[in-house]
């Protein structure tokens, strides 16, 4: 009598991301950011419409990684980008996908009026404190004393002044409906930051309004270190100067942590 | 519908005839921040988008506006845009993104007084910026010229359709007369429902029953980029063959011709009826869309008039393309004033009697 296994995937590629190879360096945490918004999209049924922004930085090329509408906004400007789409086509699901520099640098403007706005669009804002894709430049969340290739001797908050805390920014204006800083250095730590993505996706669902999602991230080619020892200079280094926590959440929302 | 009166002549003034015009057309999304002589239309746009279920949003900054355009236009919906010259350079980066990917929509520029903050006066300064691409890159934005409020109305209703067939951004330029003053205009009775137009199967909007579709402009393999750029390019030799626009007036045994646009049209046709009162022979070619450029149409004006002269509210943009097309067939002469001053009529009048001596001489 033959024996029939049976077989069931525990583990596999959310149907959200394109089976693509992506081209961010090894140690990156880019990956495991993309893959919890294709499973929270995925878990949410999202693909089929949802327009994704990707921005301009190493995230660049998020716009082949998944499955659902994307588009390649001008640096900085991903917010009003899903303005547009939103405004238009409200039964859509919008969000953007932005770095350290295109969010508070050159697009903080579009950033805090969204947010004010209380733009009904989901946000995920990797922090990694640096430039990485132009070469390890100073982003506006580069921690002071921070070696870059434009603060050879560290960051001087006299001379480059100081960093932006985009959430505790954010968190002082009345539009945001969910507004969270968490990381992805360790399992528990994505598991929370999933969580968080679940629910500013499921804000922007109940038209709730604004919702960010700040996930510090690590960049070890741009910070010089091996893949583990970047996770462990972010725990040390910028989550005491970034506290992980959630800053608005609202009311009723309908994910439970 | 909006609560217009229709099919009878009403006063309207230019920058809300542009606003109507685009409702009509069946945009249905405007974003725009505040700049003079400009201000009727985001108004206009903000009293009655709601009547027929559009947006109306006031940006934080030029910039946010036209990234706000290229969201809209990206999810398919009919969507414009409007400023004045200082504006009109913020957007140009965003301009550039709807070119190179290939979103249509409608910028309207109603020129001031320039360079830098200028003035809010009527100029024609910005005629390089709008005809020769504006941003950075190898595009065109297509350029209409419109010297009345009728023709601001009927032009824009026009350009949300190029746009769509040439999937590429369509400059109405205008100035601060044109924005600014009111004349009879008949708005007709016929409307554009966008839920009527051709469904753009390119548009991000939603990836379902269909592959996802991605709107971008970055294509880091060379051969690829060009190959894009080379698609958009036979759209504009396509517009060249079929958008060119003249309007031609006492050209029939003219001796002298003016070229023109817009506002400076206007006032070369009063110019004209003087010097031929007086027995001068002169006539005005106004190009109505400057890009493209009625390039055969001047070219073959050049071999019928002795000479030729260019009246335009800048220092010399115009004459540019006017004299590359006419490659020495005749002389061509400039008429420019800046900084918002016009042109008047005895000017021209002036400089007209001038070319006639010296064509007897």
């Amino acid at each position: 009598m033959a024996v029939q296994k049976r077989e069931s995937a525990i583990f596999d590629r959310p149907q959200a991301l394109e089976p693509v190879r992506m081209h961010y360096c090894p140690g990156c945490t880019h990956g495991i950011v993309h893959r919890l918004v294709a499973e929270v999209m995925d878990e949410l049924g999202l693909t089929e419409r949802a327009v994704g922004i990707a921005p301009v930085g190493c995230a660049v090329f998020a716009y082949n990684y998944f499955t659902c509408d994307m588009i390649e906004a001008a640096h900085g400007r991903a917010p009003a980008v899903a303005t547009g789409v939103k405004r238009v086509r409200p039964d859509l699901f919008t969000f953007t996908y932005q770095g350290d520099g295109d969010l508070a640098s050159i697009g903080i403007a579009e950033t805090i009026h969204a947010a004010a706005r209380a733009e009904n669009i989901s946000i995920v804002f990797i922090n990694n404190a640096v430039y990485g894709m132009t070469g390890g430049q100073m982003a506006p969340t580069t921690l002071p004393g921070m070696v870059t290739s434009t603060t050879p001797f560290g960051r001087d908050a006299k001379v480059a002044g100081n960093p932006i805390r985009v959430c505790e920014l954010l968190a002082a204006l009345d539009g945001p409906a969910y507004l969270a800083r968490v990381a992805v250095t360790s399992p528990s730590r994505v598991r929370e930051a999933k969580q968080a993505i679940q629910k500013a996706f499921q804000a922007q669902l109940e038209e709730l309004g604004f919702s960010l999602v700040e996930v510090l991230s690590t960049c070890p080619t741009r910070w010089g270190m091996r893949p583990q020892d970047a996770l462990d200079w972010l725990e040390e280094n910028m989550v005491p100067y970034y506290p992980l926590r959630e800053f608005v959440v609202p009311e009723g929302l309908r994910v439970g942590r | 519908m909006t609560s217009i009166p229709r099919g009878t002549r009403i006063l309207m003034r230019g920058n809300e005839a542009v606003a109507q015009a685009a409702i009509d057309a069946g945009c249905r999304a405007f974003f725009g921040y505040p700049i003079t002589p400009q201000n009727q239309v985001p108004d206009y746009f903000a009293r009655h988008m709601p009547e027929v279920g559009g947006v109306f949003l006031q940006a934080e900054s030029e910039v946010a506006a036209i990234n706000m355009v290229y969201g809209a236009a990206a999810a398919g919906t009919r969507v414009m845009t409007a400023s004045s010259s200082p504006g009109i350079s913020l957007k140009q980066e965003g301009i550039s993104y709807l070119a190179q990917s290939e979103l249509p929509c409608v910028v309207l520029n109603i020129m001031r007084g320039g360079s830098g903050l200028g003035n809010i006066a009527p100029a024609q300064a910005d005629y390089f910026q709008s005809v020769k691409g504006g941003g950075h890159g190898d595009y065109r934005t297509l350029v209409l010229a419109p010297w009345s409020v009728q023709e601001l109305y009927n032009l824009t209703r026009e350009a949300f359709d190029i746009a769509d067939r040439y999937r590429n951004p369509v400059l109405i330029l205008g100035d601060a007369l044109l924005g600014q003053m009111m004349e009879p205009i008949t708005i007709p009775e016929e409307v554009v429902d966008p839920a009527r137009l051709p469904r753009k199967t390119w548009a991000t909007d939603g990836a379902k029953d269909r592959p996802r579709n991605i709107i971008n402009s970055l294509y880091i393999e060379e051969p690829q980029l060009e190959k894009v750029n080379l698609r958009i390019d036979a759209r504009y030799e396509e517009a060249a063959r079929k958008e060119v626009r003249v309007a031609e007036e006492h050209l029939e045994g003219a001796r002298l011709a003016v070229v023109a646009y817009g506002t400076a049209a206007r006032v070369a046709v009063t110019a004209i009826e003087e010097a031929r009162s007086g027995g001068m022979r002169v006539g005005l070619l106004r190009p109505i869309a400057l890009y493209p450029f009625p390039s055969d149409e001047i070219a073959s004006l050049a071999d019928r008039v002795d000479a030729i002269l260019v009246a335009e509210l800048s220092l010399g943009q115009l004459v540019e393309d006017v004299r590359l097309v006419v490659a020495g067939r005749c002389p061509v002469h400039l008429l420019g004033r800046s900084g918002g001053v016009v042109i008047t009529p005895a000017d021209m009048v002036e400089a007209l009697r001038g070319l006639a001596g010296e064509d007897r001489g």
